[in-house]
C-alpha cells in the first residue's frame, strides 16, 4: 500500500516538475528571461573589414608597374575580394582553382605567409603589389631573396631540412594522386636531399641566404627559369 | 575557371617562381602573347541602351557569343560599337554574368523569353547560380507542363483518323464527351451506381414490424425486391466491366489499375453469394463479403473530377501522411504508458493495461473526449491535459501541407480547363488574322493586275487604286506570286469549290472580287459537304453568277484562289479540270458556262 502511495506521490512530483520546466522554457522563448550570458557578443561578429589601398601614384612609385598595369591588377583584385583584403581562406580558395587536381592548400598557406609581409593575417593590395613587383619586375637577386623567404618558414634565416621537406611535400601535393609515374612515398625526401646536396656548401644541415643565392647563380637552369615570367601582365 | 579568378592568373604564374630553385629540370618556355592588345572599353548597344565593358571581361568566356569572334558580325563600322537588336533588360543579366561569373534569373522575366536570350548569347542555362536555379527550374517545369497539356488536348481534338471500333470505344470510355452514346452510357452507369448504393443503405433500415416477431430491416422484409435490384445493378456493372476489359489498348495495364480492381471488388460479392450455398459457417463469411459492396461508391470517381483530385492528392502527400501517422503512434505509446502508470494507484480505474490506455490517448489527442475513460488521480489529470494539448499540435502540423497540395493540384486542373476553353477563341482569332494577311495579298494582287490591265488597255483612269504597300509586304506578295507561277495555280479565298485555271496567260483579268467572294462564300457555305463531286456540278450556275458580274474590262477568267492548305486537293481538281476542258481553259475567251 505504501509503495502505491509513494508511486502516485512520485508521479505527482514528476508531473509538477515537468510543468515548471515547460513554463520556464516558454518564458525563455518569449525573451522575458535569459539563461546564457553570451548572447550579446554574437551580434558584433564579423565586422566587415574594409581596406582602401594607397593612392595610385604612390603605388606606382613604390612598385615597378605602370599605372595601367596597376589598374588591371587592382580590378582583378577587387573583383575577387571586394573588401580590399584577402584572408587566408580566400587566398587558398583562389589558388586551388588553378590546381583542381591536387591539394594546394599547404603551398597556398606558405605563399600567403610570404606575401603577408607584415604578418597581420591579411594580404592587402599593397602587399600583393609588393610581392608581384618583386616576382615580375625585380632583379634576380630580389627574386632569389623572395624564394628564400618562402622556403624559410619560421623566418629565422636558415632553411632546415624539415622546412624544405614541408615545402616539397606541399609542392608534390599540388600534383594530386593521378600522376605518371606514380608518386613514390619518399620522392619528396629524395628531392630534398638533392636540393641540400646542391645548396648546402658547408654541409652543416642548413642553407643560409648566401649559400642559396650563390648556388642558384651557378645553376644555369635556375637562372633561365627566373626570367620566365617577365611578361605575365 | 571562374571569371574573376582569371584575373589572378598573373599572380599564380608569378608565384611559380617559388618552384624554380627546387626544380631539377629546365622549365618549358612561356607562351608568347601574340596579340598584346591594351585592354580597351567596348561599347555594346542593345536596342539603344549602351553598355560598356572591358574587352577582357567579355573574353573570360570564349565559348559564348560575346566572348568569341562571333560578335564581330554585329559590329557597326559607323558608330564603332556592337549593336544587338535584343532585349536590354535580359542583356543586363547576361553582362553581369561576364562581370561576376554568376548568372541570375530575374523573377519578373518570362521563362521562354529568357531562354531565348540565353540561347542567342550562347550561354547554357545550367550555370545559373544556386540562388536563382531553383526558381528557374520550377518555372521551366511549369511552362513545359503547360505546353504539354496544350499539345495533348490539341492531339486529342484533332486526331480524327478512322479509329477501329475498339479504339473508339476506349476513347468513349475515357472521355464521355466525345459522342452522345458515351454520354448516355456515362449517365446510365452513374445512375445505377447511385441506385446500388442507396439500395445497400436502405436494406438495413428497420422497416416496421411483422406481427409476431421483432423489427425487421427492410432488406429481409422485401428481400425479393432488393434481390432483383441488386441483380440488375450487378448485371449493368458486369456488362460495363466486360466492355471496359475489351476496349483498352493495353489490357494488362488496365487490369492492374485501381478502377478496375474496384469494379471487380464491387461485383464479386454478388457472384460469390450466388455460388455459395446456405451453409451456416460460410454464410458468416458471406455476410462480411457484403461489406465490399460499399466499394461501389468509389466507382463514382470516374464521374467526379474532384474525387480523383482528392485521391491523387492523398497519394502525393503520402510522405506527410506517413509522418503524421508515425508521430501520432509515438505520442500515443508515450502517453498511454504514462497514463497507465499514473492511474495505477487509483481504485477501480479503467486503465487496466497500456493497450487499454491507447484508446484514452487516441480519444484525447484527437480532442474527441468521449468520457468513457477519465483519469482520477492528479498526476493522471496533469498528464492527460498535456496529452490533449500536444495532440492538437501533432495533428495540426501536417494538415496544412496536405491542404496546400490539394489546393495546388485543384487549381492546376481548373487552369487546364480554363485554358482549353479559351483555346478555341484564341485559335479563331489567330485564324482571322491569318486570313487577313492572305486577303491583303489578294487585294494587292488584284490591284497589281488591275494596273497591268490598265496599262494594257491604256485607260488613264483609276490609276491609283492600289494602296502603297510596304517593302516587306510587296516582297512577300512577290514570293507568293512566284509560287503561283511555279505551280501554275493561284490562290483562292476560302473556297475550294471553284475551278482552278492554269494561269499561263498574261492577261489576267479580275472580276469584282468582293462580289465574287461573296457569292463564292455563300455558295460554299451551302454546298460544302465533305464530298467534292457535287460541287463540280454546281459550277455552271456558280460561274454564271460570278461571271455575270464581270467588270467592263476585256476578256477574263474567273480568278480562283486557294488557301495553301487546299492546294493539294485543288491540284487534283485541276487535273480533272484540265482533262475535262483542255481547249477552252487555255484560250483567252472561255465560254463562261463551261463545266469545270
Amino acid at each position: 500500500m505504501l509503495t502505491l502511495e509513494w508511486e502516485s506521490e512520485g508521479l505527482q512530483t514528476v508531473g509538477i516538475v515537468v510543468i515548471i520546466c515547460a513554463s520556464l522554457k516558454l518564458l525563455h522563448l518569449l525573451g522575458l528571461i535569459d539563461f546564457s550570458e553570451d548572447s550579446v557578443e554574437d551580434e558584433l561578429e564579423m565586422a566587415t573589414v574594409r581596406h582602401r589601398p594607397e593612392a595610385l601614384e604612390l603605388l606606382e612609385a613604390q612598385s615597378k608597374f605602370t599605372k595601367k598595369e596597376l589598374q588591371i591588377l587592382y580590378r582583378g583584385f577587387k573583383n575577387e575580394c571586394p573588401s580590399g583584403v584577402v584572408n587566408e581562406e580566400t587566398f587558398k580558395e583562389i589558388y586551388s582553382q588553378f590546381f583542381p587536381q591536387g591539394d594546394s592548400t599547404t603551398y597556398a598557406h606558405f605563399l600567403f605567409n610570404a606575401f603577408d609581409t607584415d604578418h597581420n593575417g591579411a594580404v592587402s593590395f599593397e602587399d600583393f603589389i609588393n610581392g608581384l613587383s618583386i616576382l615580375l619586375r625585380g632583379t634576380v637577386q630580389e627574386k632569389l631573396n623572395w624564394a628564400f623567404n618562402l622556403y624559410d618558414i619560421n623566418k629565422d634565416g636558415y632553411i632546415t631540412k624539415e622546412e624544405m621537406l614541408d615545402i616539397m611535400k606541399a609542392i608534390y601535393d599540388m600534383m594530386g594522386k593521378c600522376t605518371y609515374p606514380v608518386l613514390k612515398e619518399d620522392a619528396p625526401r629524395q628531392h630534398v636531399e638533392t636540393f641540400f646536396q646542391k645548396m648546402d656548401k658547408n654541409k652543416d644541415g642548413v642553407v643560409t641566404i648566401d649559400e642559396f643565392i650563390e648556388s642558384c647563380q651557378k645553376d644555369e637552369n635556375i637562372m633561365r627559369s627566373m626570367q620566365l615570367f617577365e611578361n605575365v601582365i | 575557371m571562374a571569371a574573376g579568378v582569371a584575373a589572378w592568373l598573373p599572380f599564380a604564374r608569378a608565384a611559380a617562381i617559388g618552384w624554380m630553385p627546387v626544380a631539377n629540370c629546365p622549365m618549358p618556355l612561356a607562351p608568347a602573347d601574340k596579340n598584346k592588345r591594351q585592354d580597351e572599353l567596348i561599347i555594346l548597344n542593345v536596342s539603344g541602351r549602351r553598355f560598356q565593358t572591358w574587352r577582357t571581361t567579355l573574353e573570360r568566356y570564349p565559348d559564348t557569343l560575346l566572348g568569341s569572334t562571333e560578335k564581330e558580325f554585329f559590329f557597326n563600322e559607323d558608330t564603332k560599337e556592337y549593336f544587338f537588336d535584343r532585349d536590354p533588360e535580359v542583356f543586363r543579366c547576361v553582362l553581369n554574368f561576364y562581370r561576376t561569373g554568376k548568372l541570375h534569373y530575374p523573377r519578373y522575366e518570362c521563362i521562354s523569353a529568357y531562354d531565348d536570350e540565353l540561347a542567342f548569347y550562347g550561354i547554357l542555362p545550367e550555370i545559373i547560380g544556386d540562388c536563382c536555379y531553383e526558381e528557374y527550374k520550377d518555372r521551366k517545369r511549369e511552362n513545359a507542363e503547360r505546353l504539354m497539356d496544350d499539345n495533348d488536348s490539341e492531339n486529342n481534338q484533332e486526331s480524327m483518323p478512322s479509329l477501329s471500333f475498339r479504339q473508339t470505344m476506349w476513347r468513349a470510355f475515357e472521355n464521355p464527351h466525345t459522342s452522345t452514346l458515351a454520354l448516355v452510357f456515362y449517365y446510365v452507369t452513374g445512375f445505377f451506381i447511385a441506385v446500388s448504393v442507396i439500395t445497400n443503405v436502405v436494406e438495413t433500415v428497420p422497416c416496421g414490424t411483422v406481427p409476431g416477431s421483432k423489427e425487421l430491416p427492410c432488406g429481409e422484409r422485401y428481400s425479393v425486391a432488393f434481390f432483383c435490384l441488386d441483380t440488375a445493378c450487378v448485371m449493368i456493372f458486369t456488362v460495363e466491366y466486360l466492355l471496359r476489359l475489351f476496349a483498352p489498348p493495353s489490357r494488362y495495364r488496365f487490369i492492374r489499375s485501381v478502377m478496375s480492381i474496384i469494379d471487380v471488388v464491387a461485383i464479386m460479392p454478388y457472384y460469390i453469394g450466388l455460388v455459395m450455398t446456405d451453409n451456416e459457417d460460410v454464410s458468416g463469411a458471406f455476410v462480411t463479403l457484403r461489406v465490399f459492396r460499399v466499394f461501389r461508391i468509389f466507382k463514382f470517381s470516374r464521374h467526379s473530377q474532384g474525387l480523383r483530385i482528392l485521391g491523387y492528392t492523398l497519394k502525393s502527400c503520402a510522405s506527410e501522411l506517413g509522418f503524421l501517422l508515425f508521430s501520432l503512434t509515438m505520442a500515443i505509446i508515450i502517453f498511454a504508458t504514462v497514463m497507465f502508470y499514473a492511474e495505477k494507484g487509483s481504485s477501480a480505474s479503467k486503465f487496466t493495461s497500456i493497450p487499454a490506455s491507447f484508446w484514452y490517448t487516441i480519444v484525447t489527442m484527437t480532442t474527441l473526449g468521449y468520457g468513457d475513460m477519465v483519469p482520477k488521480t492528479i498526476a493522471g489529470k496533469i498528464f492527460g491535459s498535456i496529452c490533449s494539448l500536444s495532440g492538437v499540435l501533432v495533428i495540426a502540423l501536417p494538415v496544412p501541407v496536405i491542404v496546400s497540395n490539394f489546393s495546388r493540384i485543384y487549381h492546376q486542373n481548373q487552369r487546364a480547363d480554363k485554358r482549353r476553353a479559351q483555346k478555341k477563341a484564341r485559335l479563331a482569332r489567330i485564324r482571322v488574322a491569318k486570313t487577313g494577311s492572305s486577303n491583303a495579298y489578294l487585294h494587292s494582287k488584284r490591284n497589281g493586275l488591275l494596273n497591268e490591265a490598265l496599262e494594257l488597255t491604256g485607260t488613264p483612269e483609276d490609276e491609283h487604286m492600289g494602296k502603297t504597300t510596304s517593302l516587306i509586304e510587296s516582297q512577300h506578295h512577290h514570293l507568293l506570286h512566284c509560287l503561283e507561277k511555279t505551280t501554275g495555280l493561284s490562290y483562292l479565298v476560302d473556297d475550294p469549290l471553284l475551278s482552278v485555271r492554269t494561269s499561263t496567260i498574261k492577261n489576267h483579268e479580275f472580276i469584282d472580287e468582293q462580289m465574287f467572294e461573296q457569292n463564292c462564300m455563300e455558295s460554299s457555305m451551302q454546298n460544302y459537304p465533305s464530298t467534292r463531286s457535287p460541287s463540280l456540278s454546281s459550277h455552271p450556275g456558280l460561274t454564271t453568277t460570278c461571271c455575270s458580274r464581270r467588270s467592263k474590262k476585256t476578256t477574263h477568267l474567273p480568278n480562283s484562289n486557294l488557301p495553301a492548305t487546299r492546294l493539294r486537293s485543288m491540284q487534283e481538281l485541276s487535273t480533272i479540270h484540265i482533262q475535262g476542258s483542255e481547249q477552252p481553259s487555255l484560250t483567252t475567251r472561255p465560254p463562261p458556262t463551261t463545266s469545270k
